[in-house]
């Protein structure tokens, strides 16, 4: 970078005193980040949490993948690299599939298009100019006319040019085309969405629910790389159009042991992560982990049992798998980093009220962030942490 | 409402008799062309097409498609060439020697401030930052050359209008370390500066949002400087890159400062690369300033190392943006993206080293006006020494002061959501506020100026 004359670098290391260890992308000041003597907040280990596969044969033992994905090999890789796998295998087996989007050429900003350019070429693998609304426009004519496009949004925070397109244009294709039965079903729309710690307004948002308000369109949130893999197969074999909000701290952050071959995950399953006798949590992306190393604790301290549900695909969503949950404990907590007010925590609980009235212990608890935007000094505040979570699950049995 | 319409229009011709100018200002004697051929129907034997949406073009019977690749591309406006030599000596450089020896002291404290940040945050010290190098010319200017009371739009490296316009070192270190002290409260990623004295609006992340805020806060500016007569006349000026001019917010803009005609001076930073995608990639045609014949809007293209140009082109921008009440008037100020887009941006995984380097070697703003300054005899290698080690201890010492200031209020968390806190965001604060009080450990609150007294005072408040 910029002028490499060695006075200028010896006396800035001299003056920027401590020098703390360089690590070009990795060593980054957290704005927000846990106090030292935490006990619940920074309390993840992604290395151990129970909800990442970190054996071969925990991820072969998932009774969702086919029985000769299940004898076969695994691999331990990140989520970039699970997203990268599942592109590469669809733009080999179906010559209808193009990726696209800003930067993706030479691998994305997040490395999820890594080679694919170089491997596919750039007819089916290409830059677009910086313009949402109108790649994602690109996107809709191009599936309306068969093929299955995967579009690339750079942030999940960028999407909203394209907005009109997506909610007038990729939701109600179908619907307008009528018995034409022209629409734009194998299109995919993949996001980086969610928090990492130093976003502030622009890099940190999770509009899903956004998008559950709008009929014709299903909305994944992976939660792993082994369901970014299967859910982003998926979601381009799928004939409706599908909006893939990938969280983006898990791309390098969360690593387990991912099926080689190449497998589905259904788009209308929820998935009970660990089964429970007290309490059901549900919830979806980055917060599973929060809720997973807060569930480890209140277990510890209150001697109960928590049952841990990944709804994964956000609308529509599987009413039956939290209602049987729901019934059974009766108590729910639904946690999401988006904001409270009409976001998805509410459409559940308002279908828990509905549905299991009179099974509930206690009132539906929704953990999510505040209303307000996510300011840089302060998204530990306005995000759900473990603290709260935890504090939520006391609450909820203490009722 | 057609019956309606068809009512008005009749009642309307009465009115204004033949000449239907309906939207048209009242004070012009002679109406614009545009304005006198939307009511007359083209005759059978004129030469020109009198069609409503294009006025005085020709009848040809050649069946001639335009190919804009065989035509010349717009000419760069230079004033001085890459050894410091003037081109056009008698119309000079249009400025004193004091203020191009100030204007070059700026581009080196902004060199310098970048090189400084972009090391801390490689030490993580910082979360984030953006340089301008190679782009200082085009910042510093191009602020340098507009009234300190126009009001002004950026993207997101453009340090140097902050700068020029006397935004201090201090104000910068204080927003990059969002302390107590950061005007953003803050709120924001590192680089996303405001500041209301010197009319430059808050930055926001998003690209190309803020080309058409300039539009209509240059017809603010339009009709105040109607209203107040008796006060210097000002324009509105944004500054985006070539990748944002992709965005539709930009179309929209031009179209709209155009039909509106308001004083806004739109000023594209073309440096080669959004991120990593290039040029090639980004559009086709001649780079954007050939968009601006689309708009009917005045353009230029200029040498954006060239300070000299710069500054002359943006003070004629200046002129002709208030002329006829006001006007838009596209600026391209051509650049080389020397510096990664960011931090978080490893460029060479896109663009050859060699690259980078040839084009550090071959021109740069700061140089060119270096080799200027030394042929005026103004400024030798003693004096750059000096002013190099004065200005790294000037940066060191504003970013060690905003490491140590307290981290703002916590209850900027919640405030300037809306105009007032409302009764969820109360519910809220309170809810938030008893998690800390009940798990003390978990949370850092005395980090924060106040401590927890940010959110009492929030609670507290009536609403």
């Amino acid at each position: 970078m910029a002028s490499k004359a060695p006075t200028i670098r010896a006396l800035t290391r001299y003056l920027l005193r401590p020098p703390v260890p360089l690590h070009a992308r990795c060593q980054r000041r957290q704005y927000s980040a846990a106090a030292p003597g935490a006990r619940l907040n920074g309390s993840v280990e992604y290395d151990t949490v129970p909800i990442l596969n970190h054996t071969s044969k925990s991820a072969l033992s998932n009774p969702e993948l086919p029985a000769e994905t299940r004898n076969g090999q695994t691999k331990r890789i990140n989520l970039y690299t699970a997203v990268n796998e599942a592109l590469r295998h669809a733009l080999q087996t179906d010559e209808r599939v193009l990726v696209f989007g800003e930067d993706i050429q030479f691998g994305g900003v997040f490395r999820c298009t890594m080679n694919l350019a170089a491997d596919f070429g750039t007819e089916r693998v290409f830059n677009t100019p910086l313009c949402e609304q109108g790649l994602v426009g690109f996107a809709v004519g191009a599936a309306a006319e068969g093929m299955r496009p995967v579009a690339e949004v750079q942030f999940a925070d960028y999407v909203f040019p394209s907005f009109d397109q997506i909610h007038n244009e990729v939701a109600k294709y179908r619907y307008r085309s009528g018995s034409t039965g022209v629409n734009c079903g194998g299109l995919v729309i993949r996001m980086p969405a969610g928090s990492v710690g130093h976003g502030a307004l622009y890099h940190t948002q999770s509009p899903e629910a956004l998008f559950t308000h709008t009929p014709g369109l299903r909305v994944v949130i992976p939660r792993s790389p082994t369901q970014a893999k299967g859910l982003l197969l998926s979601a381009i074999r799928c004939n409706d159009p599908v909006i893939f909000m990938e969280p983006k701290i898990l791309y390098r952050a969360a690593v387990e042991q991912v099926p080689v071959d190449a497998y589905h995950l259904p788009l209308d399953k929820a998935e009970v992560l660990k089964t429970g006798k007290d309490v059901t949590i549900i919830s979806y992306g980055t917060p599973l982990y929060t809720c997973s190393a807060a569930i480890a604790a209140a277990e510890k301290d209150f001697g109960c049992s928590v049952e841990l549900i990944d709804l994964r695909t956000i609308y529509p969503w599987d009413r039956e798998t939290i209602l049987n949950s729901v019934k059974k404990t009766g108590r729910a907590i639904v946690v999401h980093e988006s904001m409270m007010n009409a976001g998805v925590g509410a459409e559940v609980a308002a279908t828990i009220q509905e549905k299991a009235f009179l099974k509930l212990e206690a009132p539906v608890k929704r953990v999510a962030g505040w209303a307000t935007h996510t300011g840089l000094m302060f998204e530990q505040f306005i995000i759900p942490d473990v603290t709260r979570v935890y504090d939520a699950i006391k609450q909820t049995i203490d009722y | 409402m057609s019956f309606r319409y068809m009512l008005r229009r009749i009642w309307i011709k009465k009115v204004l008799g033949p000449q239907s100018c309906l939207n048209g200002p009242g004070r012009v004697a002679e109406a614009p062309l545009w304005q006198r051929c939307r009511g007359v129907a083209s005759t059978a034997n004129a030469e020109k097409v009198l069609f409503p949406g294009a006025l005085n073009s020709q009848f040809t019977d050649k069946l001639d498609f335009m190919q804009p690749s065989e035509q010349n591309a717009i000419p760069t406006f230079r004033v001085m060439n890459q050894l410091g030599e003037i081109i056009d000596k008698e119309i000079g450089v249009e400025t004193e020697n004091e203020e191009a020896l100030q204007i070059y002291k700026n581009m080196v404290k902004l060199s310098i401030m970048d090189l400084l940040m972009f090391e801390a945050q490689r030490q993580g010290r910082l979360s984030f930052y953006m340089v301008s190098a190679g782009e200082e010319g085009i910042s510093i200017g191009s602020a340098s050359a507009l009234h300190p009371s126009d009001v002004a739009f950026c993207q997101y490296r453009e340090a140097g209008v902050y700068l020029q316009r006397g935004f201090k070192l201090s104000d910068f270190m204080n927003q990059l370390f969002a302390n107590a002290k950061d005007n953003g409260l803050g709120r924001n990623m590192p680089v996303h500066y405001g500041s209301k004295e010197l009319n430059i609006h808050t930055i926001s992340s998003t690209l190309a949002t803020q080309i058409p805020h300039a539009a209509g806060a240059a017809y603010a500016l339009k009709m105040q400087n109607i209203q107040n007569p008796d006060q210097e006349k000002r324009v509105a000026v944004c500054y985006f890159g070539e990748g944002a001019a992709s965005e539709g917010d930009f179309h929209g803009a031009l179209n709209i400062a155009a039909t509106r005609q308001v004083p806004c001076i739109f000023i594209c930073r073309n440096n080669g690369y959004a991120i990593s995608t290039p040029t090639s990639d980004q559009y086709r045609g001649d780079g954007i300033a050939s968009r601006g014949a689309g708009y009917g809007i005045a353009t230029l293209r200029v040498d954006g190392n060239d300070i000299f140009a710069v500054r002359r082109a943006t003070k004629e921008a200046r002129r002709l943006a208030l002329t006829h009440g006001g006007q838009p008037v596209l600026i391209e100020m051509m650049a080389y993206r020397v510096g990664h887009h960011s931090t978080s941006d490893d460029s060479f995984a896109y663009r050859q080293r060699v690259e980078v380097e040839d084009w550090k070697r071959r021109d740069n703003p700061i140089t060119r006006l270096r080799k200027w300054l030394e042929r005026q005899s103004l400024w030798d290698d003693a004096a750059e020494k000096e002013l190099r080690s004065k200005t790294r201890k000037e940066v060191l010492k504003a970013f060690e002061e905003a490491e140590k200031e307290k981290k703002p209020s916590i209850r900027h968390a919640f405030e300037g959501v809306w105009e007032e806190l409302t009764a969820e965001q109360r519910e809220h604060v309170s809810e938030m506020r008893d998690v800390i009080r009940r798990y003390p450990k978990e949370y850092d609150v005395e980090g924060f100026e106040g401590g927890m007294r940010g959110l009492d005072e929030l609670v507290r408040k009536k609403a």
